[in-house]
């Protein structure tokens, strides 16, 4: 039997090149959901509807999903570990940030693991707001809590909402004023 | 004939007497130094994530049954409010409440949440007489309104102008103070209400000691974004509450003369010297007293036996 040489060497090749690069590919916004309904957390707001395609145009990947997207993380404190991460399994913030925070093990068992190094990780209400609101106060997106998420009834009682007259004055101006705003 | 004691017998034995129990009790001063519980929790507040939506507020009023306020909670004109050229403070209605602070210098406002700290040591609690208040070993201070007798000594004596009275009830007065959830959630392992209702997790849930170490990281990985300091871990001999910020301190409405010991250490020492004065000071001058008089009374005596 004969074997072109020349074949083998290119097949090989062909190989190596799949297999190195296949790993490297980062997600790109097409792989992502048009919409997400962040609904885990809602009782005093209402869900939100999160326009996922409308976010990706405004921001990379990694400024919301971190190394888990298989791009490179600018965190200068980041990148000491996860310089060359490849793409995570799953890159929902629910998968990492977990919905209930500071609960008894939890508080105790991350400090006491001298291997982990993520001990100041913050909950999935945390990471939404600390992740969402700086980048809505730059942009000049919505950045007060009812521009993003309607209080629900349990929420307006929360907030004492319209359990004085005052109160039923003028929730107009206590809802749309911003705390952020000067 | 009575034995009388000369003079320098006595002057020797007094002296002794009280330099021994000056050196017992200042050893027991040194041992009586406590730097808290060792498995305390505390929370720590990150100035640069509060965005001052007062749901801490909201939760600490829904918590704790407080009364309802008088604009609701996401009113925000409540940061404009001023009494008696101050900005707004805990009161007999609301144990926590945050302030809005504009940094010159900075673009956006800084927001700093105002509760109880929860000393380490606390001057509340030292200076109560009927000892109304505790420090648990979960590291809420903690309040007894059935011993308490109502002489606001601990207002006087908390450095942060926690503790406020219910001046409004006439038959239930009592003071009204943050008290960490303590019953209903810190004695479960939970974090206290505002903790969990904060949406930017400023408030930060754990051991005390964790904490500190937290707050350290934040500052050595950020260095640009706070200040080198962390309020809490040292002022008024340490608290529960600590505060990391991205400005300086006396900026955000903190009292950064607060001493760095607790409040009782300037007292201990004036302190341990009351009960030598009590004990010894009597017996010294009744010796001098006597001393002095046994003159006159032995010749007082003696005229007495001439006579007869």
């Amino acid at each position: 039997m004969n074997i072109n040489p020349k074949a083998v060497l290119a097949a090989a090749v062909l190989l190596l090149v799949g297999t190195l690069t296949t790993p490297g590919l980062a997600m790109d916004q097409m792989d992502a959901p048009e919409t997400v309904t962040i609904d885990t957390l809602a009782n005093l707001y209402k869900p939100v509807e999160f326009s996922h395609k409308r976010h990706a145009k405004l921001a990379r990947c990694k400024d919301c999903h971190h190394h888990t997207t298989g791009q490179e993380d600018m965190d200068p404190n980041c990148i000491r570990c996860h310089a060359h991460s490849p793409e995570a399994t799953t890159v929902s913030c629910k998968d990492c940030h977990t919905q209930k925070q500071f609960y008894p093990e939890q508080v105790t068992a991350t400090a006491d693991n001298p291997n982990l190094y993520h001990i100041d990780k913050p909950g999935l209400k945390g990471a939404y707001h600390l992740n969402c609101v700086p980048c809505h106060v730059k942009k000049n997106a919505p950045s007060n809590c009812e521009g993003c998420h309607a209080l629900t009834d349990t929420g307006k009682q929360f907030f004492h909402l319209g359990d004085q007259a005052q109160g039923k004055a003028n929730p107009a101006k206590a809802g749309t004023k911003d705390s952020h705003a000067r | 004939m009575k034995k009388l004691i000369n003079r320098r017998g006595f002057l020797q034995g007094s002296l002794a007497a009280s330099a021994a129990a000056t050196i017992s009790l200042a050893k027991t001063t040194e041992a009586a130094t406590f730097e808290g519980y060792p498995d305390s929790m505390g929370v720590l507040v990150d100035l640069s994530r509060c965005v001052g939506c007062r749901s801490c507020e909201a939760a600490c009023n829904k918590e704790q049954n407080l009364p309802a306020p008088e604009k609701p909670f996401n009113d925000f004109s409540v940061f404009d409010e001023m009494l008696h050229g101050q900005k707004r403070r805990t009161d007999e209605t609301r144990y926590t409440i945050v302030n809005r602070y504009e940094i010159p210098g900075r673009e956006h406002p800084l927001f700093r949440k105002i509760q109880c700290n929860h000393c380490q040591e606390p001057a509340c609690l030292t200076s109560c007489f009927v000892n109304a208040y505790t420090k648990t070993p979960e590291g809420a201070v903690i309040y007894n309104v059935d011993v308490c007798v109502g002489c606001r000594t601990c207002m006087v004596a908390c450095p942060f102008y926690i503790p406020a009275f219910r001046y409004s009830s006439a038959f239930s007065p009592r003071i009204m103070k943050c008290v960490f959830c303590h019953e209903t959630r810190l004695t479960k392992g939970l974090p206290p209400a505002c903790v969990e209702a904060c949406p930017q997790e400023a408030l930060t849930f754990g051991r005390r000691t964790d904490l500190v170490a937290v707050g350290k990281q934040r500052i050595r990985e950020n260095p640009r974004a706070y200040v080198d300091h962390i309020y809490g871990e040292h002022e008024a001999g340490g608290t529960a509450w600590i505060y990391i910020s991205p400005a300086p301190f006396e900026q955000v409405g903190f009292d950064t003369s607060v001493p760095k010991e607790p409040i009782l250490n300037y007292v201990k020492d004036f302190l341990s010297i009351v009960p030598m004065v009590l004990t010894v000071w009597p017996a010294l001058f009744a010796g001098f007293h006597l001393l002095a008089t046994r003159k006159d009374k032995m010749e007082q005596q003696k005229k007495n036996e001439g006579e007869v």
